[in-house]
């Protein structure tokens, strides 16, 4: 039987080990219903750049220009000019490293113990730790308020970070990570007269680095978009993180959708930087974290 | 050292600094969140009153209509938003890698740019002077509507943009589900003159029946929470048809500084969380065959 080499197009676009193959022009409709729901989810993103490179004057107009006839800075000067803009970036940062690393640094160190060391306790103290996953930063915000309130931290660094080092999802993620780690590796470690600390850095780390870097990548994320939290436990001008500053700037001049614009751009511009340059952590880690179906 | 302590200690000692601050700012809080709820708390003086503040979560009107809109809103959107991920990730699975990993970065783009960033862009599409919404619906030429501002269509506009910007880590999950079906299963089906209908209908959705069950559990519980584009798109209004329950507790929290009622409805949403969560699983997972 001969079979037909498939043709480039095919070559291109179709899985060749997948069953049930699409016929080229059901490829093509596959493709054009992609690209329509695709666009959907990105012309809003491209109409964020689009306006904020776009003079004020020429925003506001009908029809309004897919493409900005005459692009500006001026509403990034705009956005940059503002007193506490570059302060608020900073604390993000500061706030998002801060939790990042001490994260990624805890939640591995106790996945570990989950994962290889036996001790009393362990099987209970993790079904906490499940059950907390579950629970909804929502249901603690309350209490939280008032503790750090209590504890004279509101308005300050520590009030603001501290609860957010709490990672049960990490601890979580990453003793699924060290759990496929063979045991075999650690007692030779053992028998070669290691300690627990250098086991754990010397052994298991270099084993379980994308897993870390998953996990990284999505603690920044999470903590750079962080809304809620930051809003209440932060009171000063010169406090507020840039996903707060992002609305005060908007609630100052409500109708300067260039403002808006330019400063959501730069808000996100770090973002999707971090998400581009990481990706297939993104595409592959998701499953991880996730039932195993 | 104790026989005991010994055993144990290495373990102890690498949970410590996780669990240092898991137990001061997580469980602590959570016990907190219980017995606020019993309490009128204020800076000056706390006095326990017993189940008042439920009594008052359940006849405050308020309450009511934001526990209809946030259903209404999380019905809407796991729907779609389901739907949606289902679909793309079907059309997807017999596309060769490059293509796949392309559209998946794609649809994945929104999830990672924040709530208050995707709130913003869509105040503007919103928009019903300037907007590009009702631009592209005067080409055609329809009279567009201040779709925020109309209390008939805002909690539809809120779901919209959702639908639209959400489901990215949805698809890739459901994409990792179908690319582990079995070949054979295909072939079996095929061999017995499936269509591609009865393909999907019998072979592939019993088979990825636990990821979709956790998609829904897990979408269900976090757009239970929706906070963000409320707070910065409509505030609730307008006359609170996008008031939601967690913004419903933030107003209590922090704008009337009602500690204990706000603890008392956060009781009940995490109550609601989990039954809804615990139905879910009943309801779905009779039919889930490992």
């Amino acid at each position: 039987m001969a079979t037909r080499r498939p043709s480039l197009f095919r070559r291109a676009v179709i899985d060749p080990d997948h069953p049930v193959k699409p016929s080229s022009a059901g490829a093509v409709l596959f493709i054009g219903i992609l690209s329509v729901l695709g666009l959907m989810t990105l012309v809003p993103l491209y109409w964020m750049v689009v306006t904020a490179f776009t003079p004020p004057t020429l925003a506001v107009r009908f029809p309004p220009e897919l493409w900005p006839s005459s692009p500006t800075l001026r509403n990034f000067a705009a956005v940059l000019s503002r007193p506490m803009f570059v302060q608020w970036v900073i604390n993000s940062t500061i706030m998002a490293v801060v939790v990042t690393v001490f994260t990624v640094l805890t939640a591995s160190m106790a996945g570990y113990a989950f994962a290889k060391i036996p001790f009393a306790g362990s099987k209970w103290l993790f079904w906490v730790l499940i059950i907390s996953v579950m629970l909804p930063f929502e249901t603690i915000l309350v209490p939280l308020f008032i503790l750090i309130t209590r504890m004279g931290l509101v308005d300050t660094y520590a009030g603001l970070i501290l609860p957010l080092l709490a990672s049960p999802f990490g601890v979580f993620l990453m003793k699924q990570f060290i759990q496929t780690l063979p045991s075999e590796l650690m007692d030779s470690a053992r028998v070669d007269g290691a300690n627990e600390w250098q086991i754990f850095w010397h052994v298991v780390t270099p084993l379980v680095t994308s897993g870390m870097a998953f996990l990284g990548i999505i603690t920044f994320v999470a903590q750079w978009n962080l809304f809620l939290w930051p809003l209440v436990a932060t009171r000063s001008s010169g406090m507020r993180t840039l996903q707060v500053g992002l609305v005060l700037m908007r609630e100052e001049e409500p109708m300067y959708f260039g403002l808006h614009m330019a400063s959501a751009t730069l808000a996100a511009i770090p973002i999707i930087i971090v998400f581009f340059a990481f990706q297939r952590y993104f595409l592959r880690g998701i499953t991880v974290g996730a039932v195993k179906g | 050292m104790g026989r005991w302590a010994r055993a144990n200690v290495r373990g102890y000692l690498f949970l410590l600094p996780q669990f240092s601050v898991f137990f001061v700012f997580f469980l602590i809080p959570v016990i907190g969140a219980f017995a606020l709820a019993f309490f009128d708390y204020r800076p000056t003086r706390v006095s326990f009153v017993g189940l008042d503040n439920f009594r008052r979560v359940f006849s405050d009107p308020l309450m009511g209509i934001a526990l209809r809109n946030t259903v209404l809103f999380t019905v809407g959107v796991v729907v779609f938003w389901l739907g949606k991920a289902m679909l793309i990730a079907y059309l997807l699975d017999p596309l060769s890698k490059r293509l796949q990993t392309f559209y998946k970065s794609a649809f994945y783009l929104p999830s990672v740019t924040s709530g208050v960033i995707i709130s913003l862009i869509w105040l503007w599409i919103f928009n019903p002077t300037f907007g590009l919404l009702n631009a592209a619906l005067r080409t055609f030429g329809i009279e567009g509507i201040a779709w925020l501002g109309n209390p008939n269509t805002a909690l539809g506009a809120l779901i919209a943009m959702q639908v639209i910007m959400g489901g990215g880590s949805s698809i890739v999950l459901l994409s990792a589900a179908l690319a582990r079906i079995p070949r054979e299963m295909y072939e079996v089906a095929i061999l017995d003159g499936a269509s591609r209908g009865i393909v999907f209908t019998q072979v592939i959705v019993p088979l990825i029946k636990p990821v979709l069950l956790y998609l829904v559990v897990t979408g269900t519980i976090n757009t239970f929470q929706v906070f963000e584009s409320i707070y910065v798109m409509t505030q609730g209004g307008p006359q609170f048809a996008t008031i939601t329950v967690v913004y419903r507790i933030y107003q209590t929290a922090f704008q009337q500084f009602q500690i204990g009622l706000a603890s008392a409805q956060a009781i009940v949403l995490f109550v609601l969380t989990f039954a809804l969560a615990a139905v879910q699983f009943r309801w779905l997972g009779k039919h889930v065959e490992y």
